[in-house]
């Protein structure tokens, strides 16, 4: 079985298909490129992936250990708790805390204690919130973010905000990762660092990891399959050179072909 | 001196009622940006059902404090679910007139089911006034004082130190990445309305028994300077809604205090006064952050 199945899934808004059809599998431990023109889709199908948005059909099944789940029956919340997590397109931190606290809301599901014990003092409280301390800080450390722990997210620079975010994701507990555009508004050493980083990741984790990606040399640098979204539709996948070849892809991005 | 050392007394007990009611106004805007109208009359409530736990369940007052909070705090939880949370995407106005609306609902209800009249509020302890060589201290501003210092204390260490509180804070900063940490956001907010109304709660009842009476619209002034304690203190910020709380009732009692029969009748009129300047130099408040809404 693969990690994850996505089966005839369309997502309407109104008369527009933002996603139509599309159907594809991805295996774990694999990471594949989400690729397409401006507008065609690939948000989007994140947002129904992580449940931001509920199908208009079709459905998404993930596996977990020996069981098929459907996470398109679940509200976004419990998709996170299932083990997929992912990042923005635009850096969505909550900047007035500390990274520190920004990956320990993500641990927040781990703790088990209720309200009640926290004001008693009994309980698991204690215990809980130290492993999640020591969890969250040993996280910091594999990621190369500790020594910024106390530091508000709002403070740090472009480039670890980035990482920040990838970071806090997989702080979830996340063992499929969807990334949108993690190199956007990077300079070329910026990606190249974080090229570095996500395949460091992926390795150390066992992640399995899907992202949406414009920068062209990342996306060939990286990812073991390509997926090309068009209008909604998927029109192609394959490796990185069966891509590059594919010519309903440069069709896509360059437009019909012109005779001259 | 005196005299002023006996008026910052009366202001931080009146004060800790107001920072009481305005920490769940402020809790509540923080995390949904909704002015919970109805606010004041689950102060009104928590009064009434203090009182009822006293007279009728017979709890001493520790234990009727304690019921009156939880009652209340039962009571903003099903207003969240049935009248605010089916109207969380629409638009603002139409939360902020339902919260009208449960605030007279309340209003009525409690009357119709208590009658017009005042009810009299058990006298659970001896009032003593303590003389230190010319300060007056009740006893009951002293335990309006320590029960309003230990709740913010148990405020303070639920929203920095537990994961429920960082739940929180992260859902006030961004709701929707908060879903995808796996953030459960509906429930954060009903915890949240449930803590703001057990502190108005015990509001009540600590002026309940200060007033040795209780009656149907005693939460609609309060409610409301409580109100402007939030926006003076910078609405979304808990030590602001403290510091708001305290300092409206120091100015109030100020004004009663010193400002002899031209002024003392007014004093709510200053407060009000307050409000408007504060909004006209520092719209953002004390310790509020200027938020710019996206365009």
């Amino acid at each position: 079985m693969s990690l994850l199945q996505i089966e005839k899934l369309t997502r309407n808004f109104g008369g527009l298909s933002a996603v139509s059809n599309v159907s594809l599998e991805v295996e774990e431990h694999e990471l594949v490129g989400l690729i397409g023109p401006n507008g065609a889709g690939k948000t989007t199908l994140f947002n129904v992936l992580t449940g931001v948005y509920t199908p208009s059909s079709g459905r998404v099944m993930f596996q977990k250990g020996d069981k098929s789940i459907e996470l398109s029956k679940l509200p976004p919340y419990k998709i996170t708790r299932m083990g997929v997590a992912r990042t923005f397109q635009n850096i969505r931190l909550f900047k007035e805390l500390s990274v520190l606290d920004n990956v320990k809301i993500a641990m927040n599901h781990e703790a088990r204690y209720g309200l009640f014990g926290a004001l008693l003092r009994v309980g698991n409280y204690f215990k809980s919130e130290a492993l999640i301390e020591e969890k969250a800080h040993a996280f910091l450390k594999e990621v190369n973010l500790d020594e910024l722990a106390e530091t508000k997210a709002k403070n740090l620079p472009y480039g670890k905000q980035r990482q920040l975010e990838i970071a806090r994701a997989l702080a979830t507990g996340a063992k499929l990762l969807f990334l949108d555009e993690p190199a956007a508004g990077m300079n070329p050493q910026e990606t190249h660092a974080l090229t570095g980083f996500i395949k460091e990741i992926k390795e150390k984790m066992n992640l399995t990891i899907v992202l949406i990606e414009h920068d062209m040399s990342l996306v060939m640098e990286i990812c073991e399959r390509i997926f090309v979204l068009d209008y909604g539709k998927l029109i192609a996948s394959g490796t990185p050179d069966e891509i590059k070849n594919n010519p309903r892809v440069i069709e896509a991005y360059l437009g019909d072909e012109v005779e001259l | 001196m005196l005299e002023f050392l006996n008026q910052i007394i009366n202001g931080l007990s009146l004060g800790s009622i107001y920072a009481l009611v305005a920490l769940g106004y402020t809790m509540v805007y923080g995390i949904i940006r909704l002015i919970n109208f109805a606010h004041g009359e689950i102060y009104m409530f928590g009064a009434f059902a203090g009182m009822l736990a006293i007279t009728v369940l017979r709890l001493p007052f520790f234990l009727a404090l304690i019921f009156a909070m939880v009652v209340s705090a039962l009571l903003g939880v099903v207003i969240e679910r049935v009248a605010y949370k089916p109207l969380r995407k629409s638009s603002k106005t139409a939360a902020l007139i339902t919260a009208i609306g449960i605030s007279f609902l309340l209003q009525n209800v409690t009357a119709m089911v208590m009658g017009n009249n005042t009810s009299a509020f058990p006298q659970v302890f001896d009032q003593k006034v303590y003389d230190f060589g010319g300060i007056r201290i009740n006893s009951l501003q002293i335990l309006i004082f320590g029960v309003t210092i230990v709740l913010m204390f148990l405020l303070q260490f639920i929203v920095l130190k537990t994961k429920l509180g960082r739940a929180m804070r992260s859902v006030a900063v961004d709701k929707d990445a908060s879903v995808l940490m796996g953030v459960n956001v509906d429930n954060t907010i009903t915890i949240t309305f449930a803590i703001g109304s057990a502190l108005a709660a015990a509001a009540g009842v600590l002026i309940g028994l200060y007033h040795i009476r209780v009656v149907f619209w005693m939460g609609t002034a309060p409610g409301l300077k409580a109100f402007v304690a939030a926006v003076f203190g910078g609405i979304g910020s808990i030590p602001g809604a403290m510091i708001g709380g305290f300092a409206i009732g120091l100015m109030e009692a100020m004004v009663a205090g010193y400002g002899g029969s031209m002024w003392s009748p007014y004093r709510d009129a200053v407060v009000y006064l307050l409000l408007i300047i504060v909004l006209l130099v520092k719209p953002s408040g004390l310790l509020g952050k200027n938020v710019k809404e996206k365009v």
